[in-house]
């Protein structure tokens, strides 16, 4: 271990992403696994343990997305319940961080604490929950209550439920289960405490069922990037999930997390900051970036291309040629034809940049996409990547980061057989596990139990 | 091979009896543990049984009908059951798994796709007991909804056919959740760009008193096709939401004849009472000799201070006698049984090594098993989906 040596050198942390339902996964590769055979996510998991990650991600889509009101029928789609396939693979992994996308406005309080608290017993301190938020009424359609919540009130919300969390979880001190065949003591006299929740949200009252687990609260991890969400964040995660790429921007968003978690009384460690990452191998810098090429080609379909287009113009396109130039077609400003993701915020200046970019460098439609949507945050030799690594560690402009590989099941096999070996050596990247849970990889505090 | 009796075991902490984590051999301190149910559960397997169920709840366990007792000297908190099924899948091969989940505050569109995954990290040997939450307590842990304190000597019949109407509802959704989905739905076409054939996926457009569901699942077809769903049942209101919406229903007979009499009962209702197929449950204390079976359950009784009680029969006995129960009652109509073992692990041992061997010896039981699924064990046929042309399947 090089850790005497490498005292002062931030250490980085990094997480493995399921190949999600969007254009990233490309299918159409011969090497392209299932995306729900739970073979795919133990070969995922392990490889992902093997290289020593601190955790194992899976995001939420909790209704099939729609493109001009039909099912969006290009890009991977179907998925497990998170926290059940979680729950399985804690079985087949041994020391890897287990974190599920679960939703607030979707979900009761009670029962996601016990479901939570549950696969972190399951897994002896593994869980992790990545809080999201929604006000989507067409998500809605596929639960009790429909699209009742307010966008305003969507981090009110969750921030009451991850509070009413916490106070579940720490409603059942530590030692409350004696277990003492001899004194006949289960559970300690008065150890269960009472939970009375009165909120805007949410009124909660009784005795919360599922005994402490071994990390006390499961690691919360947050991927909102508005002010509101950042300010969530600071007072509420463990993890930030960001999607900040370039090394000036993750500093810009680094500097200004951590400076707002002072007012919550939290240490800068406390917070870890996280962003998705994409990239691309090769055994040189030349050869990776051809290599970053052809993913990106594979994952832009002419057919992909042309939807990519409707969703940015918020109109029907389908009659135009993909290998073609941009047409001259004004975008449908009131528009819009995707149902389940982000919506085009500012339509007009959008296409206005696209279509500088297009006549800038005479690109097709696909190449267009191809040029806006795909780059890879790192592309080069296993040596640059993990140099690139470590710069953006060492710069404060990440802890670390959530590999979003774009094959299932085996888009990290590479980078953990080529560049974790480098980053362990660089000394910026643990060679064992050094604790149990996932706080422990994270360098995380237990939890206070709160008064 | 048809002669074969069905054998589920019915998990639940240390066992059924309040005071069996207190039996030397119970492992009390470990029941929050995967390492405890997958033992379980091996054991089990070890002794070819058909499935496991596991019981859940939005409460403390209480020796109250409604509400936190207070109680030191009993087993509470429990895991949720879907995740817990879910850990021991990947450790074992035949079993099924099934796990309660409630339908009266829980989202049934999350607890579908829970147990079409279960089915998924089973490769095709989920099942699920949808149960009902009548109490009080338990609806103020959600406070959406707010019910009368239960009390069963007075029972509030609306409360109670609302409950399972809604219970009916949520297997409905999930039954057509699951089914959202042809098995051939995903197509890879790179011709075309399509990872999907948008056609061979359904909307369920469920609407109903409760809830407004609609699909498709996110989840692709489980393996099984329908999970397996099972249901006790003690009166008539869950007799026909057990016939109309499950493929077991566990019912409590006191002896034979009462068991022939909730046959004839469930056989009558319409819409299902002809086909499902009707388990009795049984609480089981085994030992050598009958005495030492009785001395073990009173022995416990004395430690928790009450003579034990239950929904169902309490069995006291040997595995041979046992044996010689379970093919009786054959013959009044029960096609199968859920055994709940008084003390884990000795009744649990008993039932998967003695009373299967006791079967065994009367040609009523399997000497291996006979089939990768949990529908194949039971004798289901994979069903067509609801949603595609027969022809096409």
């Amino acid at each position: 271990m090089a850790s005497s040596t490498a005292g002062a050198r931030r250490r980085v942390h990094l997480a493995a992403h399921f190949p999600g339902v969007n254009n990233t996964t490309v299918w159409a590769d011969p090497r392209s696994g299932s995306q729900i055979d739970f073979a795919s996510f133990v070969h995922l998991a392990r490889t992902a343990e093997r290289g020593r990650f601190d955790f194992f991600f899976l995001a939420e889509g909790l209704r099939l997305r729609e493109l001009k009101g039909r099912i969006h029928d290009l890009d991977v789609a179907g998925r497990p319940e998170s926290l059940t396939v979680l729950a399985a693979l804690a079985a087949v992994t041994d020391r890897l961080g287990l974190a599920a996308t679960v939703n607030t406005t979707f979900n009761e309080p009670y029962e996601l604490a016990r479901r939570l608290a549950t696969l972190d017993h399951l897994s002896a301190g593994r869980a992790a929950w990545n809080v999201v938020t929604t006000s989507d009424a067409f998500t809605g359609e596929n639960f009790r209550r429909g699209g009742y919540l307010d966008r305003a009130d969507r981090y009110t919300r969750a921030a009451e439920f991850v509070q009413l969390a916490r106070t579940l979880w720490d409603s059942w001190p530590p030692g409350a289960v004696a277990a003492d065949q001899e004194s006949g003591v289960f559970v300690r006299p008065g150890a269960i405490g009472e939970v009375r929740h009165e909120g805007a949200q949410f009124n909660v009252h009784g005795h919360f069922n599922v005994p402490r687990s071994p990390q006390g609260h499961p690691v919360i991890i947050q991927a909102g990037d508005s002010d509101e969400g950042r300010e969530f964040a600071a007072a509420t995660a463990d993890v930030i999930f960001s999607r900040h790429g370039t090394l000036e921007d993750g500093r810009a968003f680094y500097a200004d997390v951590k400076r707002r978690l002072a007012r919550y009384g939290r240490e800068p460690g406390d917070l870890k900051i996280m962003p998705a990452a994409t990239y691309a191998l090769g055994d040189t810098d030349a050869e990776a970036a051809e290599h970053a090429a052809e993913i990106r080609r594979q994952q832009v379909s002419p057919q992909t291309a042309i939807a990519f287009l409707e969703q940015i113009w918020g109109r029907d396109m389908s009659a135009h040629d993909p290998e073609g130039p941009l047409p001259d077609v004004e975008p449908d400003l009131e528009g819009g034809v995707s149902q389940g993701r982000v919506q085009v915020a500012d339509r007009a200046a959008v296409v206005a940049r696209w279509r500088s970019v297009a006549r800038e460098k005479g690109l097709s439609i696909r190449d267009l996409v191809i040029e806006m949507t795909g780059r890879q945050s790192f592309v080069g030799s296993p040596q640059t990547v993990a140099r690139q690594i470590e710069e953006f560690v060492t710069a404060e402009a990440a802890d670390g980061f959530i590999l979003v590989p774009h094959l299932t099941p085996g888009g990290l096999d590479d980078f953990v057989d080529r560049v974790v070996p480098l980053l362990q050596e660089r000394g910026v990247f643990r060679e064992e596990y050094e604790g149990v849970t996932l706080r422990d990889h994270l360098g995380l505090r237990a939890p206070g139990r709160a008064a | 091979m048809t002669d074969h009796l069905h054998l589920a075991v019915a998990l639940d902490g240390a066992g059924w009896h309040p005071a069996a984590w207190r039996e030397p051999v119970a492992r009390a301190g470990e029941l929050f543990t995967a390492r405890y149910w997958a033992g379980l559960v091996a054991e089990a397997e070890r002794g070819l049984l058909d499935f496991v169920t596991i019981e859940d709840g939005f409460g403390l366990q209480s020796t109250l009908d409604d509400g936190h007792d207070g109680r030191v000297d009993q087993v509470r908190g429990r895991l949720d059951a879907v995740l817990l099924a879910a850990s021991i899948a990947p450790l074992t091969s035949h079993i099924g798994l099934v796990p309660t989940a409630t339908t009266t505050h829980t989202e049934p569109f999350h607890v579908a796709i829970g147990i079409a995954t279960l089915d998924h990290v089973s490769q095709g040997r989920a099942g699920w007991r949808p149960q009902v939450s009548p109490r009080a307590s338990d609806a103020a842990h959600f406070g959406r909804r707010s019910f009368p304190p239960l009390d069963p000597a007075a029972l509030d019949e609306r409360h109670v056919r609302d409950l399972f109407e809604e219970a009916g509802d949520a297997v409905e959704v999930a039954r057509r959740l699951w089914d959202s989905w042809a098995d051939d739905a995903e197509i890879r076409d790179v011709a075309t760009g399509r990872f999907l054939d948008r056609d061979k996926l359904h909307y369920i457009d469920f609407r109903g008193r409760w809830f407004s569901v609609k699909g498709p699942s996110i989840t692709p077809r489980p393996p099984q096709g329908q999970p397996v769903v099972t249901a006790l049942a003690h009166a008539r209101v869950p007799y026909e939401f057990a016939a109309r919406n499950a493929d077991i229903v566990y019912v409590t007979p006191r002896d034979r004849d009462h068991a022939a009499a909730i046959a004839g009962e469930i056989r009558g209702i319409p819409g299902g009472g002809g086909t499902v197929r009707i388990f009795a449950d049984l609480v089981v204390f085994l030992g050598h000799s009958a005495q030492e079976a009785a001395e073990r359950k009173a022995r416990l009784d004395e430690l928790d201070g009450a003579a034990y009680d239950s929904d169902a029969l309490i069995f006291t006995g040997t595995a041979e006698e046992l044996a010689d129960l379970l093919l009786d009652w054959r013959g009044a109509g029960i096609e199968g049984y859920r055994l709940r073992p008084g003390a884990v692990p000795y009744d649990l041992k008993a039932i998967a090594r003695g009373v299967t061997a006791a079967l065994r010896r009367r040609g009523a039981f399997r000497h291996a098993y006979e089939a990768a699924t949990l529908r194949g064990l039971l004798g289901l046929p994979r069903p067509a989906n609801r949603y595609e042309e027969a022809s096409t399947t």
